[in-house]
Protein backbone atom coordinates (compact mmCIF):
# COMPACT_ATOMS: atom_id res chain seq x y z
CA UNK A 1 0.00 0.00 0.00
CA UNK A 2 1.24 3.28 -0.81
CA UNK A 3 2.55 5.98 2.04
CA UNK A 4 -0.18 7.79 3.22
CA UNK A 5 0.13 11.56 2.68
CA UNK A 6 -1.54 12.16 5.98
CA UNK A 7 1.89 13.67 7.27
CA UNK A 8 1.27 17.28 6.27
CA UNK A 9 -2.46 17.31 7.82
CA UNK A 10 -1.33 15.84 10.34
CA UNK A 11 1.91 18.40 11.23
CA UNK A 12 -0.67 21.26 10.73
CA UNK A 13 -3.15 19.79 13.16
CA UNK A 14 -0.23 19.50 15.81
CA UNK A 15 1.29 22.67 15.16
CA UNK A 16 -2.26 23.97 15.19
CA UNK A 17 -2.94 21.88 18.82
CA UNK A 18 -0.16 23.00 20.54
CA UNK A 19 -1.24 26.89 19.24
CA UNK A 20 -4.49 25.75 20.64
CA UNK A 21 -3.19 24.44 23.65
CA UNK A 22 -1.52 27.53 24.79
CA UNK A 23 -3.05 30.48 23.25
CA UNK A 24 -6.89 29.37 23.34
CA UNK A 25 -8.10 29.12 26.56
CA UNK A 26 -6.66 32.85 27.07
CA UNK A 27 -8.13 34.37 23.78
CA UNK A 28 -11.17 32.70 24.94
CA UNK A 29 -11.26 34.63 28.11
CA UNK A 30 -10.66 37.57 26.30
CA UNK A 31 -13.54 37.22 24.25
CA UNK A 32 -15.84 36.07 27.09
CA UNK A 33 -14.92 39.67 28.39
CA UNK A 34 -16.08 41.26 25.39
CA UNK A 35 -19.22 38.89 25.50
CA UNK A 36 -19.78 40.41 28.88
CA UNK A 37 -19.48 43.93 28.12
CA UNK A 38 -16.25 44.48 29.39
CA UNK A 39 -14.36 44.32 26.38
CA UNK A 40 -10.22 44.43 27.07
CA UNK A 41 -8.32 47.85 26.07
CA UNK A 42 -6.89 45.86 22.82
CA UNK A 43 -10.65 45.31 21.67
CA UNK A 44 -10.98 49.16 20.65
CA UNK A 45 -10.86 49.88 16.91
CA UNK A 46 -7.98 52.18 17.35
CA UNK A 47 -6.33 49.55 19.29
CA UNK A 48 -7.10 46.41 17.56
CA UNK A 49 -6.57 48.13 14.22
CA UNK A 50 -3.03 49.19 15.39
CA UNK A 51 -2.29 45.46 16.16
CA UNK A 52 -3.25 44.30 12.90
CA UNK A 53 -1.87 47.20 10.91
CA UNK A 54 1.39 46.15 12.25
CA UNK A 55 3.36 43.48 10.16
CA UNK A 56 4.44 41.30 13.08
CA UNK A 57 0.55 41.86 14.37
CA UNK A 58 -0.59 40.15 10.80
CA UNK A 59 1.87 37.25 11.41
CA UNK A 60 0.37 36.24 14.89
CA UNK A 61 -3.44 36.67 13.78
CA UNK A 62 -3.08 34.66 10.67
CA UNK A 63 -0.72 32.24 12.97
CA UNK A 64 -3.74 31.89 15.06
CA UNK A 65 -6.34 32.06 13.16
CA UNK A 66 -4.98 29.43 10.03
CA UNK A 67 -3.41 27.00 12.33
CA UNK A 68 -6.81 26.40 14.93
CA UNK A 69 -8.69 26.18 11.26
CA UNK A 70 -5.89 23.58 10.40
CA UNK A 71 -6.23 21.91 13.64
CA UNK A 72 -9.94 21.58 13.97
CA UNK A 73 -10.22 20.28 10.24
CA UNK A 74 -8.13 17.35 10.54
CA UNK A 75 -9.32 16.37 13.88
CA UNK A 76 -12.89 16.76 12.93
CA UNK A 77 -11.88 14.63 9.70
CA UNK A 78 -11.00 11.89 12.34
CA UNK A 79 -14.21 12.66 14.71
CA UNK A 80 -16.17 12.31 12.29
CA UNK A 81 -14.82 9.09 10.91
CA UNK A 82 -15.12 8.02 14.64
CA UNK A 83 -18.99 9.02 14.70
CA UNK A 84 -19.91 6.83 11.98
CA UNK A 85 -19.51 8.62 8.92
CA UNK A 86 -17.20 6.30 6.64
CA UNK A 87 -16.65 9.14 3.81
CA UNK A 88 -13.20 9.83 4.63
CA UNK A 89 -12.51 11.00 1.10
CA UNK A 90 -15.13 13.51 1.64
CA UNK A 91 -15.09 14.45 4.49
CA UNK A 92 -11.33 15.34 3.89
CA UNK A 93 -12.02 17.35 1.06
CA UNK A 94 -14.83 19.12 2.61
CA UNK A 95 -12.75 20.44 5.97
CA UNK A 96 -9.99 20.63 4.22
CA UNK A 97 -11.32 23.04 1.94
CA UNK A 98 -12.94 24.98 4.19
CA UNK A 99 -9.86 25.76 6.63
CA UNK A 100 -7.76 26.36 3.00
CA UNK A 101 -10.96 29.22 2.55
CA UNK A 102 -10.89 30.57 5.62
CA UNK A 103 -6.89 30.58 5.31
CA UNK A 104 -7.26 32.37 1.89
CA UNK A 105 -9.83 34.78 3.47
CA UNK A 106 -7.53 35.87 6.62
CA UNK A 107 -4.74 36.58 4.35
CA UNK A 108 -7.68 38.87 2.21
CA UNK A 109 -8.60 40.34 5.45
CA UNK A 110 -5.24 41.06 6.89
CA UNK A 111 -4.07 42.48 3.50
CA UNK A 112 -6.80 45.54 3.79
CA UNK A 113 -5.61 46.47 7.16
CA UNK B 1 -2.26 -25.70 57.33
CA UNK B 2 -4.88 -23.00 57.75
CA UNK B 3 -7.68 -23.70 55.32
CA UNK B 4 -7.62 -21.24 52.23
CA UNK B 5 -10.26 -18.54 52.39
CA UNK B 6 -12.91 -19.79 49.67
CA UNK B 7 -15.95 -18.33 48.06
CA UNK B 8 -18.56 -19.44 45.52
CA UNK B 9 -17.66 -17.54 42.28
CA UNK B 10 -20.74 -16.75 39.75
CA UNK B 11 -19.40 -16.51 36.35
CA UNK B 12 -21.28 -15.65 33.04
CA UNK B 13 -19.33 -17.50 30.00
CA UNK B 14 -19.80 -16.89 26.28
CA UNK B 15 -20.36 -20.05 24.48
CA UNK B 16 -20.11 -20.61 21.17
CA UNK B 17 -20.26 -24.31 19.51
CA UNK B 18 -19.54 -23.58 14.97
CA UNK B 19 -21.07 -27.52 14.72
CA UNK B 20 -23.87 -26.57 16.66
CA UNK B 21 -24.49 -22.82 17.06
CA UNK B 22 -26.13 -20.04 15.08
CA UNK B 23 -24.59 -17.16 17.39
CA UNK B 24 -22.82 -17.28 20.82
CA UNK B 25 -24.68 -17.55 24.34
CA UNK B 26 -24.18 -17.13 27.77
CA UNK B 27 -23.64 -19.68 30.16
CA UNK B 28 -23.52 -19.52 33.90
CA UNK B 29 -21.79 -21.03 36.21
CA UNK B 30 -20.66 -21.41 39.98
CA UNK B 31 -17.70 -22.21 41.55
CA UNK B 32 -15.97 -22.51 44.77
CA UNK B 33 -12.67 -20.43 44.36
CA UNK B 34 -9.97 -19.88 46.91
CA UNK B 35 -10.33 -15.96 47.24
CA UNK B 36 -6.69 -15.59 45.87
CA UNK B 37 -7.36 -16.60 42.77
CA UNK B 38 -7.42 -15.17 39.44
CA UNK B 39 -10.36 -15.73 36.19
CA UNK B 40 -8.30 -18.61 35.00
CA UNK B 41 -7.80 -20.22 37.94
CA UNK B 42 -12.06 -20.22 38.13
CA UNK B 43 -12.30 -21.09 34.53
CA UNK B 44 -9.69 -24.18 35.28
CA UNK B 45 -12.45 -25.08 38.01
CA UNK B 46 -14.98 -25.05 36.00
CA UNK B 47 -13.36 -27.37 33.16
CA UNK B 48 -12.47 -29.41 35.75
CA UNK B 49 -15.55 -29.87 37.64
CA UNK B 50 -18.85 -28.96 35.73
CA UNK B 51 -17.94 -29.08 32.04
CA UNK B 52 -14.87 -29.81 30.65
CA UNK B 53 -16.71 -28.68 27.05
CA UNK B 54 -15.21 -25.12 28.34
CA UNK B 55 -12.70 -23.85 25.58
CA UNK B 56 -10.05 -21.31 26.35
CA UNK B 57 -6.48 -20.92 25.43
CA UNK B 58 -3.79 -20.41 28.40
CA UNK B 59 -0.37 -21.93 29.61
CA UNK B 60 1.84 -20.04 31.57
CA UNK B 61 -0.64 -18.77 34.60
CA UNK B 62 2.21 -15.71 34.96
CA UNK B 63 1.13 -13.20 32.47
CA UNK B 64 4.23 -13.89 30.20
CA UNK B 65 2.98 -16.09 27.21
CA UNK B 66 0.12 -13.76 26.29
CA UNK B 67 -2.23 -16.37 25.68
CA UNK B 68 -5.03 -16.24 27.83
CA UNK B 69 -6.36 -12.67 26.87
CA UNK B 70 -10.42 -12.12 27.13
CA UNK B 71 -12.60 -9.92 28.21
CA UNK B 72 -13.58 -10.00 31.72
CA UNK B 73 -16.31 -7.65 32.42
CA UNK B 74 -16.11 -5.84 29.47
CA UNK B 75 -12.42 -5.02 29.80
CA UNK B 76 -9.54 -6.52 27.95
CA UNK B 77 -7.14 -8.68 30.33
CA UNK B 78 -5.01 -11.89 30.96
CA UNK B 79 -7.32 -14.26 32.90
CA UNK B 80 -4.11 -14.92 34.57
CA UNK B 81 -4.18 -11.73 35.68
CA UNK B 82 -7.65 -10.65 36.69
CA UNK B 83 -7.90 -11.43 40.05
CA UNK B 84 -11.00 -12.60 41.76
CA UNK B 85 -10.77 -10.34 44.74
CA UNK B 86 -11.32 -7.51 42.47
CA UNK B 87 -14.84 -8.93 41.70
CA UNK B 88 -16.60 -9.50 44.65
CA UNK B 89 -19.80 -9.45 44.99
CA UNK B 90 -21.05 -9.08 41.12
CA UNK B 91 -21.23 -11.61 38.58
CA UNK B 92 -17.72 -11.91 36.66
CA UNK B 93 -18.91 -12.08 32.68
CA UNK B 94 -16.15 -13.79 30.60
CA UNK B 95 -15.88 -13.55 27.09
CA UNK B 96 -13.58 -13.83 24.22
CA UNK B 97 -11.47 -11.28 23.20
CA UNK B 98 -13.26 -8.33 21.44
CA UNK B 99 -12.38 -7.80 17.86
CA UNK B 100 -11.05 -11.34 16.64
CA UNK B 101 -13.51 -13.81 14.90
CA UNK B 102 -15.02 -16.29 17.67
CA UNK B 103 -13.82 -20.04 16.45
CA UNK B 104 -15.10 -21.77 19.52
CA UNK B 105 -16.28 -20.57 23.48
CA UNK B 106 -13.38 -18.33 24.51
CA UNK B 107 -10.95 -19.27 21.36
CA UNK B 108 -10.62 -16.42 18.79
CA UNK B 109 -9.03 -16.50 15.55
CA UNK B 110 -5.59 -14.95 15.69
CA UNK B 111 -4.59 -15.19 12.33
CA UNK B 112 -5.50 -11.32 11.64
CA UNK B 113 -2.89 -10.37 14.49
CA UNK B 114 -0.60 -12.83 13.13
CA UNK B 115 -0.22 -11.71 9.54
CA UNK B 116 0.60 -8.03 9.89
CA UNK B 117 3.12 -9.28 12.38
CA UNK B 118 4.63 -10.34 9.73
CA UNK B 119 4.54 -7.80 7.76
CA UNK B 120 5.97 -5.30 9.52
CA UNK B 121 9.30 -7.99 9.87
CA UNK B 122 9.57 -7.93 13.52
CA UNK B 123 12.91 -9.10 13.53
CA UNK B 124 16.94 -7.11 13.34
CA UNK B 125 17.35 -6.60 9.98
CA UNK B 126 21.76 -5.92 10.79
CA UNK B 127 22.83 -2.30 9.22
CA UNK B 128 26.26 -4.59 8.55
CA UNK B 129 25.68 -8.07 8.40
CA UNK B 130 28.20 -10.08 10.57
CA UNK B 131 29.61 -13.49 10.51
CA UNK B 132 30.12 -14.94 13.90
CA UNK B 133 33.73 -14.54 13.33
CA UNK B 134 33.65 -10.93 13.03
CA UNK B 135 32.26 -10.49 16.74
CA UNK B 136 28.86 -9.40 18.07
CA UNK B 137 26.81 -6.81 17.43
CA UNK B 138 28.01 -4.29 20.19
CA UNK B 139 25.05 -1.58 21.84
CA UNK B 140 25.83 0.99 24.74
CA UNK B 141 22.93 0.57 27.54
CA UNK B 142 21.80 3.93 26.21
CA UNK B 143 21.25 2.63 22.71
CA UNK B 144 19.30 -0.48 24.19
CA UNK B 145 16.89 2.29 26.37
CA UNK B 146 15.81 3.55 23.14
CA UNK B 147 13.75 0.43 22.10
CA UNK B 148 13.73 -1.51 25.67
CA UNK B 149 10.07 -1.06 26.83
CA UNK B 150 8.44 -1.64 23.15
CA UNK B 151 10.86 -5.00 23.77
CA UNK B 152 8.36 -6.15 26.36
CA UNK B 153 5.15 -6.76 24.25
CA UNK B 154 4.11 -10.80 24.77
CA UNK B 155 1.69 -10.23 21.60
CA UNK B 156 -1.43 -10.90 24.02
CA UNK B 157 -3.72 -8.93 21.47
CA UNK B 158 -5.34 -6.89 24.14
CA UNK B 159 -4.43 -3.95 22.99
CA UNK B 160 -6.14 -4.63 19.90
CA UNK B 161 -9.66 -5.85 22.32
CA UNK B 162 -9.46 -2.20 23.30
CA UNK B 163 -8.54 0.21 20.11
CA UNK B 164 -11.60 0.81 18.45
CA UNK B 165 -10.12 2.22 15.29
CA UNK B 166 -9.21 -1.49 14.97
CA UNK B 167 -12.76 -2.37 15.70
CA UNK B 168 -13.76 0.05 12.92
CA UNK B 169 -11.07 -1.00 10.27
CA UNK B 170 -10.47 -4.44 10.69
CA UNK B 171 -7.17 -3.59 8.15
CA UNK B 172 -5.63 -1.33 10.50
CA UNK B 173 -2.01 -2.74 11.59
CA UNK B 174 -2.99 -2.24 14.63
CA UNK B 175 -1.11 -0.98 17.96
CA UNK B 176 1.27 -4.44 18.79
CA UNK B 177 2.67 -4.73 14.94
CA UNK B 178 3.28 -1.03 14.78
CA UNK B 179 4.75 -0.97 18.22
CA UNK B 180 6.85 -3.42 17.50
CA UNK B 181 8.04 -2.27 14.02
CA UNK B 182 9.33 0.98 15.65
CA UNK B 183 11.28 -1.19 18.34
CA UNK B 184 13.19 -2.87 15.60
CA UNK B 185 13.29 0.68 13.83
CA UNK B 186 15.10 1.89 17.14
CA UNK B 187 17.49 -0.79 17.61
CA UNK B 188 20.94 0.47 16.71
CA UNK B 189 21.72 -2.67 14.96
CA UNK B 190 18.73 -2.29 12.54
CA UNK B 191 18.86 -1.60 9.26
CA UNK B 192 15.59 -2.21 8.12
CA UNK B 193 13.77 0.95 8.44
CA UNK B 194 12.65 2.24 5.09
CA UNK B 195 11.06 -1.70 4.34
CA UNK B 196 8.82 -1.52 7.70
CA UNK B 197 8.02 2.47 6.88
CA UNK B 198 6.70 0.74 3.47
CA UNK B 199 4.33 -1.17 5.56
CA UNK B 200 3.46 1.13 9.10
CA UNK B 201 3.62 4.59 7.15
CA UNK B 202 0.45 3.45 5.11
CA UNK B 203 -3.15 4.84 5.63
CA UNK B 204 -4.21 1.01 7.34
CA UNK B 205 -0.80 1.80 9.28
CA UNK B 206 0.16 4.19 11.78
CA UNK B 207 -2.26 7.20 10.00
CA UNK B 208 -5.33 4.76 11.13
CA UNK B 209 -4.23 5.61 14.71
CA UNK B 210 -5.77 8.26 15.94
CA UNK B 211 -4.28 8.23 19.65
CA UNK B 212 -6.84 7.11 21.80
CA UNK B 213 -4.87 5.51 23.93
CA UNK B 214 -6.77 2.69 25.07
CA UNK B 215 -4.28 0.17 24.03
CA UNK B 216 -1.53 1.43 26.82
CA UNK B 217 -4.23 1.29 29.17
CA UNK B 218 -5.27 -2.20 28.89
CA UNK B 219 -1.20 -3.16 28.02
CA UNK B 220 -0.23 -6.28 31.24
CA UNK B 221 3.57 -5.33 30.36
CA UNK B 222 3.49 -1.44 29.85
CA UNK B 223 5.26 -1.39 26.60
CA UNK B 224 2.72 1.99 25.91
CA UNK B 225 2.20 0.86 22.20
CA UNK B 226 0.66 4.51 22.04
CA UNK B 227 3.89 6.39 22.67
CA UNK B 228 5.03 4.28 20.00
CA UNK B 229 2.72 4.88 17.76
CA UNK B 230 2.70 8.80 18.44
CA UNK B 231 6.63 8.77 17.64
CA UNK B 232 5.97 6.59 14.48
CA UNK B 233 3.83 9.32 13.05
CA UNK B 234 6.65 12.31 14.28
CA UNK B 235 9.31 9.99 12.42
CA UNK B 236 6.86 10.02 9.66
CA UNK B 237 6.09 12.84 9.17
CA UNK B 238 9.83 13.98 9.34
CA UNK B 239 10.36 11.01 6.45
CA UNK B 240 7.57 12.91 4.30
CA UNK B 241 8.81 16.31 4.41
CA UNK B 242 12.57 15.02 3.55
CA UNK B 243 10.91 13.10 0.53
CA UNK B 244 8.95 15.90 -0.94
CA UNK B 245 10.78 19.04 0.32
CA UNK B 246 14.22 18.13 -0.47
CA UNK B 247 15.34 18.07 -3.39
CA UNK B 248 16.47 14.92 -4.74
CA UNK B 249 13.70 13.66 -1.77
CA UNK B 250 16.83 12.98 0.45
CA UNK B 251 16.34 9.73 3.08
CA UNK C 1 -14.13 -30.80 12.68
CA UNK C 2 -15.85 -27.72 10.40
CA UNK C 3 -15.08 -24.35 11.14
CA UNK C 4 -17.06 -21.59 11.27
CA UNK C 5 -15.73 -18.29 13.01
CA UNK C 6 -18.52 -15.65 14.34
CA UNK C 7 -17.55 -12.31 13.48
CA UNK C 8 -19.25 -9.82 16.73
CA UNK C 9 -20.79 -6.37 14.92
CA UNK C 10 -19.38 -3.09 16.06
CA UNK C 11 -21.53 -0.33 16.30
CA UNK C 12 -19.87 2.73 14.16
CA UNK C 13 -21.96 5.50 15.70
CA UNK C 14 -22.14 4.27 19.19
CA UNK C 15 -19.11 2.77 20.13
CA UNK C 16 -17.70 5.19 22.26
CA UNK C 17 -20.80 5.19 24.54
CA UNK C 18 -19.71 1.67 25.89
CA UNK C 19 -16.39 2.37 27.85
CA UNK C 20 -15.75 5.47 30.04
CA UNK C 21 -12.71 5.97 28.49
CA UNK C 22 -13.95 5.79 25.35
CA UNK C 23 -16.32 9.20 25.86
CA UNK C 24 -13.05 10.57 27.33
CA UNK C 25 -11.77 10.09 24.42
CA UNK C 26 -14.59 11.40 22.14
CA UNK C 27 -14.91 14.46 24.61
CA UNK C 28 -11.03 15.33 23.81
CA UNK C 29 -11.84 14.63 20.11
CA UNK C 30 -14.98 17.46 19.98
CA UNK C 31 -12.72 19.89 21.24
CA UNK C 32 -12.24 20.63 17.87
CA UNK C 33 -15.77 21.92 16.85
CA UNK C 34 -15.46 24.86 19.59
CA UNK C 35 -11.60 25.79 18.62
CA UNK C 36 -12.21 25.58 15.00
CA UNK C 37 -15.83 27.58 15.68
CA UNK C 38 -13.64 30.29 17.53
CA UNK C 39 -11.63 30.55 14.56
CA UNK C 40 -13.95 31.47 12.57
CA UNK C 41 -15.33 33.80 15.16
CA UNK C 42 -11.88 35.09 15.24
CA UNK C 43 -12.14 35.55 11.34
CA UNK C 44 -15.26 37.37 11.35
CA UNK C 45 -13.88 40.05 13.69
CA UNK C 46 -10.36 40.45 11.05
CA UNK C 47 -13.14 40.75 8.77
CA UNK C 48 -15.55 43.55 10.27
CA UNK C 49 -11.87 44.83 11.33
CA UNK C 50 -11.20 45.63 8.04
CA UNK C 51 -14.50 46.87 7.01
CA UNK C 52 -14.32 49.95 9.56
CA UNK C 53 -15.05 51.36 12.82
CA UNK C 54 -18.79 51.29 12.21
CA UNK C 55 -19.01 47.64 11.13
CA UNK C 56 -16.39 46.79 13.77
CA UNK C 57 -18.77 48.59 16.77
CA UNK C 58 -22.11 47.14 15.34
CA UNK C 59 -19.98 43.25 15.41
CA UNK C 60 -18.71 43.83 19.03
CA UNK C 61 -21.78 44.98 20.52
CA UNK C 62 -23.54 42.16 18.33
CA UNK C 63 -21.51 39.66 20.32
CA UNK C 64 -22.08 40.50 23.54
CA UNK C 65 -25.33 39.06 25.88
CA UNK C 66 -26.08 36.07 27.42
CA UNK C 67 -25.99 33.93 24.62
CA UNK C 68 -22.55 34.79 23.33
CA UNK C 69 -21.53 34.57 27.29
CA UNK C 70 -22.64 30.81 26.76
CA UNK C 71 -21.05 30.25 23.84
CA UNK C 72 -17.93 31.83 24.86
CA UNK C 73 -18.12 29.60 28.41
CA UNK C 74 -18.12 26.94 26.05
CA UNK C 75 -15.43 27.23 24.42
CA UNK C 76 -13.35 28.15 26.97
CA UNK C 77 -14.34 25.15 28.63
CA UNK C 78 -13.37 23.15 25.52
CA UNK C 79 -10.10 25.13 24.88
CA UNK C 80 -9.14 24.04 28.49
CA UNK C 81 -9.77 20.48 28.58
CA UNK C 82 -7.69 20.21 24.99
CA UNK C 83 -4.80 22.10 26.51
CA UNK C 84 -4.76 20.12 29.56
CA UNK C 85 -5.21 16.69 27.45
CA UNK C 86 -2.38 17.47 24.92
CA UNK C 87 -0.16 18.93 27.70
CA UNK C 88 -0.53 15.37 29.42
CA UNK C 89 0.32 13.06 26.28
CA UNK C 90 3.46 14.90 25.36
CA UNK C 91 5.96 13.14 26.97
CA UNK C 92 4.71 10.14 25.49
CA UNK C 93 4.89 11.56 21.48
CA UNK C 94 8.10 13.40 22.28
CA UNK C 95 10.37 11.04 24.81
CA UNK C 96 13.79 12.86 26.08
CA UNK C 97 16.28 10.77 26.42
CA UNK C 98 19.03 11.50 28.75
CA UNK C 99 21.97 9.44 28.97
CA UNK C 100 20.51 5.82 30.06
CA UNK C 101 17.06 7.69 31.36
CA UNK C 102 14.08 8.97 29.81
CA UNK C 103 13.23 12.10 31.12
CA UNK C 104 10.17 12.04 33.16
CA UNK C 105 6.72 12.85 31.93
CA UNK C 106 6.34 14.96 34.57
CA UNK C 107 8.85 17.93 34.05
CA UNK C 108 7.61 17.68 30.53
CA UNK C 109 4.26 18.70 31.71
CA UNK C 110 5.06 20.98 33.58
CA UNK C 111 6.97 22.93 31.82
CA UNK C 112 4.20 23.20 29.32
CA UNK C 113 2.20 24.43 32.33
CA UNK C 114 4.83 27.04 32.98
CA UNK C 115 4.84 27.94 29.27
CA UNK C 116 1.22 28.19 29.33
CA UNK C 117 0.79 30.63 31.90
CA UNK C 118 3.69 32.70 31.15
CA UNK C 119 1.93 33.21 27.99
CA UNK C 120 -1.55 33.66 29.40
CA UNK C 121 -0.09 36.55 31.37
CA UNK C 122 2.05 37.81 28.27
CA UNK C 123 -1.45 38.03 26.72
CA UNK C 124 -3.54 39.39 29.13
CA UNK C 125 -1.21 42.36 29.28
CA UNK C 126 -0.83 43.14 25.68
CA UNK C 127 -4.84 43.06 25.80
CA UNK C 128 -4.63 45.47 28.54
CA UNK C 129 -6.15 43.28 31.30
CA UNK C 130 -3.50 43.41 33.87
Amino acid sequence: MAKSNKPIFWSLFAAGGTMAAFLAPVLALLFLMVAMGHAPAVFSYANLHAFAANWLGKIIILGVITLFLWHAAHRLRVTLHDFGLRQDAIVAVVVYLAAAAGTALSVVYLLRI
Amino acid sequence: MTQLKQRLVQLEVLRYDPEKDTEPHFQKYEVMCAEEWVVLDALNAVKENIDPTLAYRWSCHMAVCGSCGMMVNGEPKLSCHAFLRDYVGMVIRVEPLANFPIERDLVTVADDFIDKLKRVKPYLIPKEKKTIEQGEYKQTPAQLMKYRQFSMCINCMLCYAACPEYALQPKFIGPAAITLAHRYNQDSRDGGRDERQEVIATNEGVWECSFVGACSEVCPKAVDPAGALQQVKVASTIDWFKEHLLPGGSK
Amino acid sequence: MSRKPFVRPVSKTGWWLKHPRYMRYMSREVTCVFIGAFALLMLCTLERLSKGPEAYASFIAAIQGPLSVFGMLLVLIFALHNATSWFNVTPKALPVQIGEEFLAGKYIIGAHYAVWIVASLVVLFFAGVI
